[in-house]
């Protein structure tokens, strides 16, 4: 790869790839934290949240980071020490290797995966098992409790994420993220190139239940059962303190960070703008600077799709879990399965 | 019939046996949870413990008294104006309207009545302790639900109405305004005004949160058909306020007894709902607050001139005698039944506590709920702990 | 149901929470960023007991009827000159010790009002909290302080009769 204008060894080239990945994940969670929670929940609420850490509480991050390792590390007695520990760490885990397969420019990847899409489902369901591991091995009831509402509630959610996104491929012809970038953004819709053609409006339903599922994949409100906070007080993650719960803190909202990334490669044109603004004809004309714009494009997308998630977040009351199980079976199940059924009749035969 | 053999009537005695044994293996137990006494839910130190079959409740009962203060006790040893000050702390979130009923029965021991200004201002006064008290319920019922910002929203509204109180009676929370006789202090200049807009702002307030919270399909799904409470049971059991008026009875002591107060001066009305399950407990406390809204509009409308407290002697002994008064408090029914033996201070007073009967029924709801639905149902029913435990 | 909202409700209350984000980034915060804004509180609010204490006579009556007990008094009794040349001495009480423990002190204002002399005010002062339960006890030094604050009463409404 030759971003820049001298050869980079391939040491070079993986300890760039390192950093760039936990850039990638932890800057999204920062300033999700920091824009969204702190400040966008506290003007929804009359308020202006944070202010004394830091002009206008911009600091407060750092403050909340060293406060919570400065806590004791506590482990239950009764607790099953081992999963205890290392439960945070898969969910972080699954953040990390989720990110991988997302393209930030034409040649800004840290792999080019031909199977991308098929990849990252598959690995966001380890969080899955990094909840529920917290949930049983935290000998606590509520956290039991917790841990069995998210086993339910994540393993349903995951089919309609799974078929909202196959309306996506069979649109874009292929499984490779880079390539579904390429064909929303040299591609035209009806006709018309100006837009590109951004599946967001052409996979309208998709992008909706896509939305949805992910609310849930995140257990946000108004899925968030399995981390009641008015009945469980934290459901899985009640008997965590100091670098474990900031573990799933960070993880939770670089989860949200991710996600909201995938989503925009998906359904919004990642990190390209319409080929057609500049006369592209395929991804080998795109120029070299792409490579500096296309992660802040990138990043301003996942910022307004981070935005819909959180101003759901606090707006909404929270589902029972057998009517998020109604909603998710009964209602986006069927829903994503008619979309592809449409996606395919429409792909073949328009 | 076959004949079996004696080897294979063993083996097949060790098969039941070995059937057996697995059945009661895997026999799942019932779960005890405990919620509280420290718990986000409950309104305070309240502890309920429920036997659950997976997330279904199988055996509810509330344990209460983590917060006994010994009211009852205290009373016994404290003189009329000590014990104006201590019923406020209550219920504490409407106190005003605490110490109404054990004024006004002391006013009756002693033959006196207020003067009409002092019994219109404490209407006034206790209506805008209703609204304060259901405000900071409607913020906290998103909150049991899982939505953060009615909470906010709720508190910043709410706080023009402790601003009034406090213009008035020097007190946010504990305003110890009542004396027998009257009143201590008159209106400051400009209050009435002042009351007026904080009652358009409220109405504004109602308007919001009907969209916020109300109108919401998925808070709709929580609560609608959740932790019905028929008619009969709810009288049998004591409930009252909006708890009883949310299963379709029509019973509101404002309207239904005659009291030195001037609620029958004014026009307003009662709300009930058919059904009674918890999103019609919620719906009625709603509308009350507007209809507050509008019955305080209406007293300051008509507020009559005069003086603000009756002759009564410095130092007050009360006559002996029994007395009982109860009122419409914004929790429920609250009344006093104060005995005196012609002392500074009362011989015995009794307090009904409007939440202590309104959780009584929580043994007989909570039974088939989902673990969630407890939740609703509390936060329906909606108790504070110092009403429930004195 | 005399409530059917025609938007969808969920729609409805991301309207709600957006309309009030945007008032909250055009308009300011309902919020006041104290200590650096401090709001002030109404004149009758009850903040702190001030003594004048030359209207003070020890008779014991705000100490004997305050709930909590928190007002401790001793006094002397002491010869006054005669009002009129030629007359007795008068004895008059005058006060060594007047104290109000505000860890105590449930705020009622039963002791302002039984007083018969006018010594006590209240004052709407709240700052001063101490890390010291101790020091919550204000001597009369201290409580005299207080009647530097201690602001006029406010006007009354139209209607209301003046006068006690």
């Amino acid at each position: 790869m030759s971003v820049l204008a001298v050869e980079v060894p391939y040491w070079g080239q993986s300890l760039l790839r390192v950093l760039g990945g936990i850039v990638a994940v932890l800057l999204p969670a920062g300033t999700i934290v920091y824009v969204f929670l702190f400040k966008m929940m506290s003007f929804m609420q009359s308020r202006l949240g944070p202010m004394e850490a830091g002009p206008y509480g911009s600091m407060q991050l750092f403050a909340e980071v060293g406060k919570w390792l400065q806590k004791e590390d506590l482990v239950p007695d009764g607790a099953d020490k081992p999963i205890f520990k290392i439960a945070p760490l898969i969910v972080l885990g699954s953040t990390f290797l989720l990110v991988a397969a997302i393209p930030f420019g034409p040649d800004a990847v840290f792999t080019n995966f031909s199977a991308g899409v098929f990849y990252a489902l598959a690995v966001s369901s380890i969080s899955v098992i990094g909840i529920l591991i917290a949930g049983w091995s935290s000998a606590n009831k509520y956290s039991l409790l917790g841990g069995l509402r998210a086993a339910g509630q994540l393993i349903a959610y995951e089919l309609p994420l799974v078929l909202a996104v196959v309306g996506v491929v069979i649109q874009a012809g292929t499984m490779n993220m880079q390539g579904i970038v390429v064909a929303q953004n040299e591609g035209s819709m009806f006709g018309w190139d100006g837009l590109g053609n951004p599946f967001v409006i052409t996979q309208f339903i998709g992008f909706v239940v896509f939305m949805i599922s992910v609310q849930a994949e995140l257990t946000q409100v108004p899925f968030d059962m399995p981390v009641a906070e008015s009945e469980l007080v934290s459901g899985y993650m009640t008997e965590y303190s100091g670098f474990r719960f900031l573990t799933f803190f960070i993880a939770e909202f670089a989860t949200a960070g991710v996600f909201s990334l995938i989503a925009s490669v998906l359904f919004l044109g990642g990190w390209g703008i319409p080929f057609a603004w500049f006369g592209w004809d395929g991804i080998d004309d795109v120029s070299n600077w792409m490579n500096v714009a296309g992660p802040l494009i990138l990043f301003t997308k996942m910022m307004l799709l981070a935005f819909i998630i959180m101003w759901v977040r606090f707006s909404y009351p929270r589902l029972r879990e057998d009517q998020l199980q109604t909603f998710a079976w009964k209602f986006l199940i069927p829903l994503s399965l008619a979309n592809i059924a449409v996606t395919a009749i429409l792909k073949v035969a328009v | 019939m076959t004949v079996l053999s004696d080897r294979q009537q063993l083996g097949y005695i060790a098969s039941q046996a070995a059937d057996a044994r697995v059945n009661v293996e895997l026999e799942t137990e019932g779960m005890t949870l405990n919620i509280g006494p420290q718990h986000p839910a409950t309104h305070g130190t309240l502890r309920i413990i429920v036997r659950l079959d997976g997330e279904q409740v199988v055996w509810a009962e509330p344990v209460c008294g983590y917060m006994h203060r010994g009211y009852e006790k205290l009373t016994e040893v404290r003189t009329f104006p000590q014990v104006t000050t201590l019923v406020n702390r209550i219920d504490w979130l409407g106190s005003f309207a605490n110490e109404v009923p054990f004024i006004l029965a002391a006013e009756q021991l002693m033959d006196i009545e207020a003067p009409p200004r002092a019994q219109w201002i404490r209407t006034v006064l206790f209506e805008l302790s209703r609204i304060a008290n259901i405000t900071l319920f409607l913020g906290d019922l998103g909150v049991q639900m899982g939505a953060v910002t009615p909470t906010f929203i709720a508190f910043r509204d709410r706080e023009y109405v402790l601003n009034l109180i406090e213009g008035v009676t020097g007190g946010r929370f504990h305003p110890n305004f009542d004396r027998i006789g009257g009143l201590k202090d008159d209106l400051p200049k400009g209050w009435i005004d002042e009351c007026r807009q904080v009652m358009k702002r409220l109405r504004g307030f109602c308007e919001e949160i009907e969209d916020l919270l109300f109108g919401n399909e998925i808070l709709q799904a929580r609560m609608r058909g959740v932790g019905v409470i028929p008619a009969e049971i709810a009288l049998q059991y004591g409930l009252s306020g909006p708890n009883l008026r949310g299963s379709g009875v029509d019973y509101d002591l404002r309207r239904d007894q005659d009291l030195p107060m001037a609620w029958k001066e004014v026009d307003w009305k009662v709300w009930t709902h058919p059904d009674g399950d918890s999103w019609a407990r919620c719906w009625v406390r709603l509308q009350e607050t507007r209809e507050a809204t509008k019955i305080v509009d209406q007293l300051l409308d008509g507020l009559p001139a005069g003086p603000i407290m009756a002759k009564v002697p410095r130092i007050i002994k009360v006559p002996a005698g029994e007395a009982w008064v109860s009122t419409e408090n914004p929790l429920g029914e609250m009344g006093y039944y104060v005995i005196s033996k012609g002392d500074l201070g009362p011989f015995r007073v009794k307090i009904r506590s409007a939440s202590f009967n309104n959780i009584s029924v929580v043994p007989w709801v909570l039974k088939g709920l989902y673990v969630p639905d407890i939740i609703t149902v509390l936060a329906s029913l909606y108790f504070i702990l110092g009403d429930i435990d004195r | 149901m005399p409530m059917k909202p025609k938007v969808p409700g969920l729609l409805k209350g991301l309207g709600v929470t957006f309309n009030t984000m945007m008032r909250t980034i055009t308009k300011g915060a309902d919020t006041v960023q104290y200590p650096h804004a401090k709001e002030t509180p109404p004149i009758r609010a009850r903040g702190v007991i001030a003594l004048h204490e030359g209207n003070c006579t020890a008779c014991m009556l705000c100490a004997r009827s305050c709930p909590d007990w928190c007002i401790y008094i001793e006094g002397h009794k002491e010869l006054a000159p005669p009002r009129r040349a030629g007359g007795k001495p008068r004895s008059v009480n005058a006060i060594d010790r007047f104290d109000i423990d505000y860890a105590l002190c449930m705020y009622c204002g039963i002791c302002v009002d039984v007083c018969p002399f006018d010594a006590l005010f209240w004052s709407p002062e709240y700052e001063y909290s101490e890390s010291h339960i101790a020091d919550l006890l204000h001597d009369k030094t201290k409580l005299g302080e207080w009647m530097l604050t201690v602001p006029e009463a406010p006007e009354l409404e139209a209607g209301a009769q003046k006068g006690k």
